[in-house]
């Protein structure tokens, strides 16, 4: 706990740079706006305040995207369609049924390759490689397949959440099951343990922090696929569908606040495994 | 020791034709339409004849990438730098560099967009937020990495704390800057990609890619991932090829027995 003090002043620095940096962003729209409006008697105490409190400003103050946020999370029903906890639920669905295939895909894959040792020298290059490959570009086209076949809805984005899941988890799998070192498999050998006790006993627990780190990295992976396929198909909703509508519309608050749902959505997913996996961490005696 | 190399390099070469040997029998075999799947050979001779095209996309999404990988990473490495030297920063920042590393960055290209225009300069952008953050932690945790034992030893030198960062920290580092260099390949590729979604002059791969979709022009979807994948890789391969030259000495690249 004694990082408190410090985060908390990295926090209000932060906020403090945003105030500024909202107040010279918007100072020409403004300007323009006074002039319109043929107001020349303004001070410059009026004229902070104005520019911070704009309709369509370039950069909301911190307070306006907080008033925003607060209106259209806790005022506005969420059955509404201008509600976040509307967007961020469908957000949560398509993110967390993605995610669920992409672990279990994952980590499928991932003990195929550990076991099978020609898939492994054949598959491991290509996966390595995958990492490099820029595969949201595939996004887009996923869905318009899946619309072929009349899947719609929330289907092709969590199956772009799982494909976007899918290949960080089963790298980090394979790297987990291969963590025990080689004075420990011999152990297992000299037991005459066959493979699959070896990998229930050794391989799989030893692989526990793999699992949470490839867990976090695969849920927030699994946020941004779904997000991003909201982008392309977004007339079913979504904080995809919301950051789209603000940017078409100028709507310059509601995208921060989408933006901030999300980010708050992804910390919570983080926040969670990364929960249970100190619990579980603590229980298998790693930490004492 | 080549032979050994080239040798590991047959079986995914193997998996890979088969791969595409059996993915163009399905498509034909089973008539699978173009607007689902094409062919790979579909694929390629859409590639070849629209080399044109996806060089000038390869160009506009790449000045993009290539502006804000720099510009993100070499900020990030200052900032590390800079922020090493004050632990109550250190503490504050990196809780939250790892909280921001977890978040869908790519989330503020319509913002960037409104901001800088359609332009490349939005993309660049969208990849400096992107790919400073890890460049940030990761520097920072390989400041760290110097053992205790080397630290003291440069101070048996009366080495100054420039000195100590120059000759020690800073190459002990390397490795980490050259992990979080390689990570953002990826990411740059990403957010350049995604952001050209929001808005974009009419060239560009994300452009391509999303326009193609809307009148189901698959094969050439195809043919710019094929692009994108390509560069991704290239990019990502000469950033290992120059870590492999410049920390040469790093545990992860002795050959055994060697």
């Amino acid at each position: 706990m004694k990082s408190v003090l410090p985060i908390v002043t990295v926090v209000l620095a932060a906020l403090a740079i945003w105030y500024v940096a909202a107040v010279l962003l918007n100072t020409p729209l403004q300007r323009d706006a006074f002039a319109n409006a043929g107001r020349t008697d303004y001070s410059t105490q009026d004229f902070i305040v104005a520019s911070l409190n704009m309709e369509r400003p370039k950069l909301p103050g911190p307070h306006q995207v907080a008033a925003e946020m607060w209106k259209s999370i806790v005022v506005i029903a969420p059955t509404s369609k201008r509600s976040l906890v509307y967007h961020g639920l469908i957000t949560l669905e398509e993110t967390l049924i993605g995610f669920i295939i992409g672990a279990a895909l994952g980590i499928g894959l991932a003990v195929v390759i550990v076991s099978v040792g020609w898939l492994d020298r054949s598959l491991t290059p290509w996966l390595v490689a995958s990492q490099t490959v820029p595969i949201i570009a595939l996004a887009p086209m996923i869905v318009v397949i899946l619309n072929q076949f009349d899947i719609t809805g929330i289907a092709p984005k969590a199956a772009i959440a799982a494909y976007l899941s899918f290949f960080p988890i089963t790298v980090g799998m394979v790297k987990g099951f291969r963590a025990p070192d080689p004075l420990q498999l011999d152990l297992m050998r000299t037991y005459s343990a066959s493979a699959s006790q070896t990998f229930m006993k050794l391989r799989a627990p030893a692989s526990a922090s793999y699992f949470f780190a490839s867990m976090k990295i695969g849920a927030a992976a699994a946020l941004v696929g779904a997000i991003v396929a909201e982008v392309t198909k977004s007339e079913d909703g979504g904080l995809g569908a919301r950051l789209l509508a603000g940017s078409y519309y100028g709507q310059t608050v509601q995208i921060w606040a989408a933006l901030f749902a999300a980010a708050a959505l992804s910390a919570a997913l983080v926040g969670v495994i990364g929960f249970a996996g100190r619990i579980a961490e603590r229980r298998m005696g790693f930490v004492r | 020791m080549i032979d050994r190399r080239l040798a590991d390099l047959v079986p995914p070469f193997l998996f890979g034709l088969v791969f595409l040997a059996l993915w163009e029998l399905v498509v034909r075999a089973a008539g699978v339409p173009t607007i689902i799947l094409p062919a790979p050979s579909a694929i390629a001779a859409r590639f070849l004849v629209s080399i044109p095209t996806l060089a000038a996309d390869f160009w506009q999404t790449v000045k993009g990438m290539l502006a804000g990988y720099v510009v993100g990473c070499g900020s990030g490495l200052l900032v590390a730098i800079l922020v090493d030297r004050s632990d109550f920063l250190r503490r504050g920042l990196l809780p939250m560099g790892n909280l921001v590393s977890a978040l869908p960055i790519v989330g503020i290209a319509p913002i960037m967009v409104m901001w800088f225009g359609f332009d490349w300069p939005s993309k660049a952008a969208v990849v400096v937020v992107m790919t400073f953050f890890p460049m940030l932690v990761n520097t920072v945790a390989g400041l760290e990495s110097a053992s205790a034992m080397e630290r003291d030893l440069m101070k048996t030198y009366a080495a100054s704390d420039w000195q100590t960062l120059t000759a020690l920290r800073l190459p002990a580092a390397l490795p980490f800057v050259f992990n979080a260099l390689k990570v953002n390949t990826t990411l740059a590729m990403i957010g350049a990609i995604v952001a050209e979604f929001f808005g974009t002059p009419i060239v560009g791969m994300g452009f391509r890619i999303s326009t193609e979709v809307g009148h189901l022009g698959i094969d050439m979807v195809w043919a710019t991932i094929l692009v994108a994948a390509l560069s991704g890789s290239a990019f990502y391969g000469i950033v290992a090829a120059i870590e492999r030259r410049v920390t040469f000495w790093h545990a992860s690249f002795r050959t055994k027995g060697a």
